[in-house]
């Protein structure tokens, strides 16, 4: 296994931030240690707070391509790994009836027939793509220790064809909502990285990166006003992406400033709080006094 | 920084020293139950090697990065390092422990300027020397008063903790567990049951219908279905530590461990004014470890209670990954609450969503004249769907039929 060139990490946060992702000052660290150590990136955190945007990002520094691979309860290794094409398979046995029935069989069992799977493309790249193994928590443990073992030695064997070894190794990022706890050897497998809520210097940053035509004083109000609605322990605490849809609904309603136009924030605080509870919790004194605490 | 080549192999070796240092590092991160092993301490052995360690801060990112697996560890972990290589005793550094931020920022000399001098000493010891890749020997001793486990760190304050030694009574373990055991096959066979019933197959297995018409010459005549996989119940138990149940409580934690041991998913928490997840604990396999671990977690119990706030922290940090669509949970509580107990019944209410049944023992009906009229225990019964009287192991093995009923 040939151990790549890690980025220094000054490079990866200026690149992670030319890739529209503005990342705190710890993950690019975590990100380096990625490379330099050959290991996964285990990413947790609130719901909403970019895990899967990190994985995007470091796809575009690198600039090799995403994988995905999204988990869902009940995944198996044919929608993860690689299937045959049955139906193909059938039909090209019929079409050849009757003849050298070896041919045949060498030939339903090649390249042809195996459809791929996220799994399997990503070790048969040779570009060392971005693998994002998203919401761990929900597969299986069946599935979780597979996963364990593809991730340690980075080959899959199809008993057809013989085992296949990975081209490159790429680059894992995981992400759980911890819906179930991961089991330690997984953990242990992987660096580990806390993706919290932004500070308000980063949200504003994040803000200006992604909503064209932002102004800095609407985004820095934004990003406090957010800050103080996580405050009140909403059932749903709002994340990075309902701040981003807020700040474009204000933007596309052509408000400057939080203070000019209460009512249209308070008709648009809909984009931060998607529960009945917490729309009748956070109610239109309570919005009121928010934004009057808001510089 | 040194620039991109970060491999191992051209890193400087760190001095035998450092790397003493570190390998006792991540001993203490062990004690505190951190799950690193050979493999980290040689990982963290590079990092250190390599550029990434020439500062301190992205030192300790990188040893973050590298040893945590869990938010908890997370948590912790800067005021373990702090606490490690700046020389600072735990019991302060868990004091400032909320103050993450203070971390990031603090200016390095700012700490220096209010260190004392032998202090200072261990510093330039423990942490001048990876960064020259270190050749001189002084102050190689981790410091004595920065070791020990956080959860010790109090370990002065606890003389009023219940002894959990008791519980190691052999006969009382053997019953608590029979009727464990006994109760779990009960709710589990009738579960597999049902489940059997319900179950039709949804899609076909394509893979599975060909290998089994391999006979047939491929033709598919007996069709193999793809099923949804069971879930068996998952028993998750709250019990009330605090003092108005202690007479109680010695009896329901073998009851718990029972549980545990018999149930192959389930798991339990220790509440009075706040909520200990004690499974680990509680599943050590050495019984003296388990004890040891219980003894520390459970500091405050036959304390105050605070049922509403320690349900909170339930649904807050643990529903999430304890709770899934099968999963019982068991309250063992007197419902004497010291909180408010509209928070209770706001609390009760959204757990009672996420979960499929809501069992409340309380040791208090068994007593004549008793009506649940605690405050909290009032908010709390509308989403209750069995409330029952429970003292003794006994009463708890008579409720088995309306148990396994759930």
């Amino acid at each position: 296994m040939v151990k790549p060139e890690a980025m220094p990490r000054e490079e990866i946060t200026t690149r992670l931030r030319t890739a529209g992702y503005i990342a705190d000052a710890d993950i690019a660290v975590a990100l380096q240690l990625m490379d330099m150590l050959g290991r996964p990136l285990l990413l947790e955190g609130e719901a909403g707070v970019g895990k899967t945007e990190v994985a995007k990002a470091l796809a575009a520094i690198h600039g090799t391509q995403l994988i995905r691979l999204q988990c869902y309860e009940g995944l198996d290794l044919s929608s993860a790994l690689y299937e045959w094409n049955y139906q193909g398979q059938l039909l090209t046995i019929r079409a050849r009836e009757g003849l050298d029935a070896a041919a045949v069989e060498r030939d339903i069992f090649s390249e042809r027939f195996l459809l791929e799977r996220p799994l399997l493309a990503a070790i048969r790249r040779t570009d060392r793509p971005v693998l994002l193994i998203d919401e761990v928590d929900r597969a299986d443990e069946e599935f979780e220790a597979f996963l364990l073992e593809l991730l340690s030695d980075f080959q899959v064997s199809i008993p057809e064809l013989g085992t296949i070894k990975a081209a490159s190794i790429p680059r894992v990022i995981l992400t759980s909502n911890n819906t179930r706890e991961l089991s330690d050897a997984l953990r242990r497998r992987c660096l580990y990285h806390y993706v919290d809520f932004p500070d308000v210097e980063r949200e504003t940053n994040i803000l200006r990166a992604r909503i064209p035509g932002i102004s800095v004083t609407l985004a820095i109000q934004i990003a406090r006003m957010v800050e103080s609605v996580r405050k009140q322990g909403l059932r749903k605490t709002p994340g990075v992406a309902e701040t981003l849809d807020w700040a474009a609904a204000l933007v596309g309603l052509d408000v400057k400033n939080l203070h000019d136009d209460p009512q249209a924030v308070h008709d648009t605080l809909r984009c931060l709080l998607k529960t009945r509870e917490d729309r009748s919790n956070l109610t239109r004194e309570v919005a009121e006094r928010l934004i009057g605490k808001v510089e | 920084m040194g620039g991109a080549s970060l491999s191992a192999d051209d890193a400087a070796p760190a001095g035998d020293h450092v790397l003493a240092r570190l390998t006792a590092f991540m001993q203490v991160l062990r004690d505190n139950a951190f799950a690193v092993g050979l493999k980290e301490t040689e990982d963290a052995a590079r990092v250190l090697g390599a550029s990434a360690g020439a500062r301190f801060h992205t030192l300790r990112q990188a040893l973050k990065a590298l040893c945590c697996t869990r938010h908890s560890d997370w948590r912790k972990f800067d005021d373990i390092f702090d606490a490690y290589w700046m020389g600072r005793g735990m019991r302060s550094a868990t004091k400032g422990s909320s103050t993450l931020a203070r971390t990031f920022e603090a200016p390095r000399q700012q700490r220096t300027a209010s260190m004392s001098l032998k202090q200072l000493d261990q510093q330039q010891g423990g942490l001048g020397e990876p960064l020259q890749g270190g050749s001189g020997d002084a102050g190689s001793q981790p410091p004595s008063n920065a070791t020990g486990r956080m959860e010790g760190a109090s370990r002065v304050d606890s003389i009023a903790q219940t002894d959990f030694r008791k519980l190691a009574d052999p006969d009382a373990v053997r019953e608590a567990h029979a009727i464990a055991e006994r109760l779990a096959r009960r709710m589990r066979t009738r579960l597999g049951r049902r489940e059997r019933a319900r179950n039709k197959g949804r899609r076909i297995d394509l893979r599975a219908t060909i290998r089994r018409n391999i006979s047939h010459g491929g033709e598919p005549i007996a069709l193999t279905w793809r099923q949804r996989k069971r879930k068996p119940l998952r028993l998750v138990l709250l019990l009330d530590a605090s003092g108005s149940m202690s007479l109680y409580t010695s009896v329901f934690v073998r009851f718990m461990h029972g549980i545990l041991d018999h149930f192959n998913d389930s798991e339990a928490f220790l509440f009075h004014t706040r909520l200990v997840h004690v499974s680990a604990a509680m599943r050590e396999t050495d019984v003296g470890r388990a004890l040891d671990r219980m003894s520390l977690l459970a500091q405050g119990v036959g304390g105050g209670t605070r049922i509403g706030e320690s349900l909170a922290t339930f649904n807050r940090w643990h529903a999430k990954s304890v709770i899934h669509s099968r999963t019982c949970v068991m309250i063992i509580s007197d419902g004497y609450d010291t909180g408010e107990p509209d928070g209770l019944g706001a609390e009760m209410r959204q757990l009672s969503r996420h979960c499929k049944r809501i069992v409340w023992l309380n040791p208090m009906i068994g007593w004549e004249g008793y009506a649940p009229e605690a405050r909290g225990m009032q908010a709390a019964l509308p989403y209750i769907d069995l409330f029952a009287p429970a003292h003794t192991l006994q009463a708890i093995a008579a409720l088995e039929p309306y148990l396994a009923r759930l």
